[in-house]
């Protein structure tokens, strides 16, 4: 492999770290594109969007990060209604690929728009914030360093997927969102309003956005760019687990994570071609088994 | 026939333009224009005639530049087999990029376009020969006769491969393959029941327009006597090739040409006197705009407007 | 008479879902054949196999003595296997007469100045004709399905499947869309008709399949099967 046996095990550690982040950043995805078929290229987007709003209610207010995140649900959730009511009114409703193409070259655009926005606000240069778990590191086996708010983001994103899938599970609505995606017509004979059902889930899918971005800000200093390379890991991983599937993200995060984090590591490859791990893997997944791993 | 006349007279006046204007600016502006002409007439025949949305102009775009780079490099080529090259190349990468993913829905197809880009970028970053991430240094040869600068050259040639890219959507759109096109942009199934090919269809037209693309980067090498990974695969190609069509109109080919000369124009006025940023922005909002407001275009408007058909 | 279309033993699964178990069935050479079940019991999901939207996990498909179960849709079509989409499914940035033409040009492989001429008879035999240059984004109900009809009709087939081309249709439009079959019967084209209006099929096919849950249940003529226990359980319930 090229790699001595300790820095593979680092790798893999981290790569398990970093992969369950990958997983809680692409549980939005999953349930936007993945179940609901909304072509949301403007996830990342949003979700560097909640990085930055993280990073003014922590500026002004002294909140820590993930308090602030969690903060901003409400907001953001709201936001994830208004915005799929648009893509609904607008290109959903009227049907055929011209929507098709249309409703992709929108978001598109949006994220274009969020993107360059926060460019003018902010200006390119990077932004973090501060907290008690940021800088510190607690030492493991082998020697290995994990840095606290590695762990910090883990632990957030753990309890984000178990309450993302309880909710999806246990709940009427949750469920009401897995049976909208499968079947619409028969909801509809129901007397449940398939719309109304999906504007929600696309609410909770931008909510659980900004509490990605909180993570995000977390792990490291975030730039407005920074949605385009998550561009490739949240569909690398909505793709490579199959649409729908909530366990297949879990799963599919950590694959991501695990391979890119030995990427990263490997004395020869090293970072000048992690960027390109998401985006390989995601062709591969295309190429070969398009449904993914777990997929309807 | 009154294409051919008028695709004459547009030559004539632009081989004109380079003998009367010294102005230098004017050329590499007008360069820029025609550049993206090529882009969004190319981008259109897959994405406005088939509603296949492609992200990946760059890739495409980056890969004809390198390929005339590398070519010139290793044997001093002259342009015409530089251009030869990106064509063949870029074209074998769309009918790649086709066969990986148009079996798809329309979305994979355009993430896996995004993927082509950053792995062909990531490729070129770590490509030694071809200068890697600090990238390659060339040196122009003297322009040929009858020009007197090698820009006034490029912007010639720039000038015949627009041409060439709108004659060739022009023959598409009115053809057996553009309907077949169009029927499987509103309704792909239908069109299999009525005997459309649609992957083939759809290969085709992705490996077209990835050639053209790859023409349109072709003389970038020269233009700059530079190259790097980074600025060659810029995500501004993905935007301007994008949006030039969905402003100015798809269903015909003259809407990317209006659309890329008053995009390209506006763009570069706003970057000289605002700031880059803000011209990105510009670009977004556009966007947004007509496709919600106008998504016929600026050619839908005319249309609404005066009752041309 | 010869059997044009023979499915043996077809099964598709999506997923742990069986839409379509073991179903065999075999149309003759200009038969009215007509095909009924609930909602959801595979009749959708079977034309879909049968005209190459979907491939079938098992079984045969054999149209006029060539198995086609692994051709691609548009081969099958061009083959002479026509259907009419449940739902119309119109080219709508085309005219009604440009949407004949595809078919005409991709599977008869005429050019456009035959293809229209060709493209009007069929329009005049539905009563489309006046509305040849309306865009298709512009029809009425009744006029979206006469047009997934004149489509599959500019194919040529052989085998005309139509996919509840009655749905949501009142009295006169139905029996409009019934006589427009039964004339292209008349003129040697088997069709299988896929209907909920019971009364449509019972005056239309020759002998008629019950589907439920993706098997067949019964199989026979029209009066035998309205009267069958079976059909009238999946219909009405236990």
């Amino acid at each position: 492999m090229g790699m001595p046996l300790d820095l593979l095990l680092e790798a893999v550690l981290f790569g398990i770290l970093l992969g369950g982040f990958y997983a809680a950043v692409s549980m939005g995805l999953s349930v936007s594109f993945g179940l609901l078929d909304v072509p949301n290229v403007a996830h990342p987007a949003i979700m560097v969007l909640g990085s930055y709003c993280t990073y003014v209610v922590v500026s002004k207010f002294g909140l820590d990060p993930i308090v602030a995140g969690l903060a901003l649900t409400p907001l953001f959730f709201i936001l994830g209604m208004a915005i799929y009511r648009f893509y609904y009114e607008l290109f959903e409703r009227r049907g055929g690929r011209e929507a098709g193409v249309r409703g992709i070259a929108f978001f598109f655009g949006f994220a274009l728009i969020i993107e360059v926005g926060l460019i003018l606000v902010f200006g390119v240069d990077q932004r973090m914030v501060e907290a008690p778990y940021i800088g510190k590191s607690i030492d493991t086996f082998h020697d290995i360093r994990i840095p606290l708010r590695t762990l910090t983001v883990f632990a957030v994103a753990v309890v984000l997927t178990i309450a993302l899938t309880l909710y999806m599970s246990n709940t009427f609505t949750g469920r009401a969102i897995k049976a909208v995606a499968q079947d619409e017509a028969a909801l509809r004979l129901m007397g449940a309003n398939p719309v109304r059902i999906k504007q929600w889930a696309f609410g909770i899918a931008t909510a659980a956005s900004v509490i990605a971005g909180a993570m995000l800000i977390i792990v490291g200093p975030v730039e407005p760019g920074m949605d385009r390379v998550y561009i490739g890991r949240t569909f690398a991983v909505v793709v490579l687990a199959g649409l729908g599937s909530m366990t297949g993200t879990v799963i599919a995060g950590l694959i991501l994570g695990i391979s890119e984090s030995i990427v990263l590591m490997h004395p020869v490859l090293g970072a000048s071609w992690a960027p390109a791990v998401s985006f390989l893997l995601l062709l591969v997944m295309l190429g070969v088994r398009p449904q993914g791993l777990f997929g309807r | 026939m009154r294409f051919w006349i008028g695709a004459a007279i547009v030559l004539a006046v632009l081989v004109a333009v380079t003998a009367t204007v010294q102005y230098e600016y004017f050329f590499f502006a007008g360069y820029t224009v025609l550049m993206f002409i090529v882009l969004s007439t190319a981008w259109n025949i897959l994405g406005g005639y088939a509603g296949y949305v492609n992200f990946g102009t760059p890739a495409f775009f980056g890969l004809g530049a390198y390929s005339a780079a590398v070519l010139y490099k290793a044997t001093a080529a002259p342009l015409v087999a530089q251009i030869a090259l990106a064509a063949v190349t870029a074209g074998a990468l769309g009918f790649g990029a086709g066969l990986l993913t148009l079996r798809l829905r329309g979305i994979f197809f355009a993430i896996a376009t995004i993927a082509v880009t950053v792995i062909m970028e990531t490729v070129f970053n770590n490509w030694r020969y071809a200068g890697g991430a600090t990238g390659l240094q060339l040196l122009r040869p003297p322009p040929i006769a009858p020009f007197e600068s090698y820009i006034k050259m490029l912007f010639v040639v720039m000038g015949i491969a627009a041409i060439t890219a709108v004659a060739i959507a022009r023959y598409i759109e009115r053809s057996w393959l553009g309907r077949g096109l169009r029927a499987i942009r509103d309704s792909e199934e239908a069109a299999e029941a009525s005997g459309v090919p649609t992957l083939r269809l759809k290969l085709a037209a992705c490996t077209i327009s990835g050639a053209l693309m790859g023409v349109a980067g072709a003389p970038m090498a020269m233009y700059l006597s530079y190259i790097e990974p980074a600025s060659t695969f810029s995500l501004n190609y993905a935007i301007g090739a994008l949006a030039s069509p969905m402003i100015g109109g798809t269903a015909h080919w003259l809407g990317p040409v209006i659309g890329a000369a008053v995009l390209s124009t506006l763009q570069q006025i706003i970057t000289v006197t605002i700031s880059n940023e803000t011209n990105v922005l510009l670009v977004g909002v556009l966007l947004v705009v007509f496709i919600v407001a106008a998504p016929e275009g600026i050619l839908g408007l005319f249309k609404r407007f005066f009752g041309k058909r | 008479m010869s059997a044009l279309l023979k499915i043996g033993g077809l099964s598709k699964n999506f997923g742990g879902f069986a839409a379509l178990t073991n179903v065999s069935i075999e149309v003759a050479k200009g038969e009215r054949f007509g095909l009924i079940g609930p909602n959801g019991s595979g009749k959708t999901t079977l034309i879909n196999c049968v005209s190459g939207l979907l491939r079938n996990d098992a079984g045969s498909i054999v149209f006029d003595g060539e198995e086609v179960s692994r051709m691609p849709a548009y081969r099958r079509t061009r083959r002479g296997i026509a259907r009419s989409f449940q739902v119309p499914r119109p080219f709508r940035t085309m005219t009604v007469l440009e949407n004949l033409l595809v078919p005409s040009a991709y599977v008869v492989h005429m050019k456009d100045s035959e293809g229209e001429g060709r493209a009007m008879e069929i329009l005049r035999s539905i009563g489309l004709a006046d509305k040849a240059n309306a865009y298709a984004s512009q029809l009425s109900q009744v006029e979206l399905r006469k047009l997934e009809l004149a489509r599959a009709m500019a194919a040529q087939p052989k085998l005309l499947i139509s996919d509840e081309a009655m749905a949501g249709l009142a009295g006169a439009e139905v029996d409009e869309v019934l006589a427009i079959l039964f004339k292209l019967n008349e003129q040697g084209i088997t069709i299988i008709m896929i209907e909920h209006i019971m009364q449509a099929v019972m005056r239309f096919s020759q002998r008629v399949i019950c589907l439920d849950a993706g098997k067949i249940i019964c199989e026979g003529a029209p009066a035998e099967i309205v009267k069958n226990g079976d059909v009238q359980k999946a219909y009405l319930g236990a």
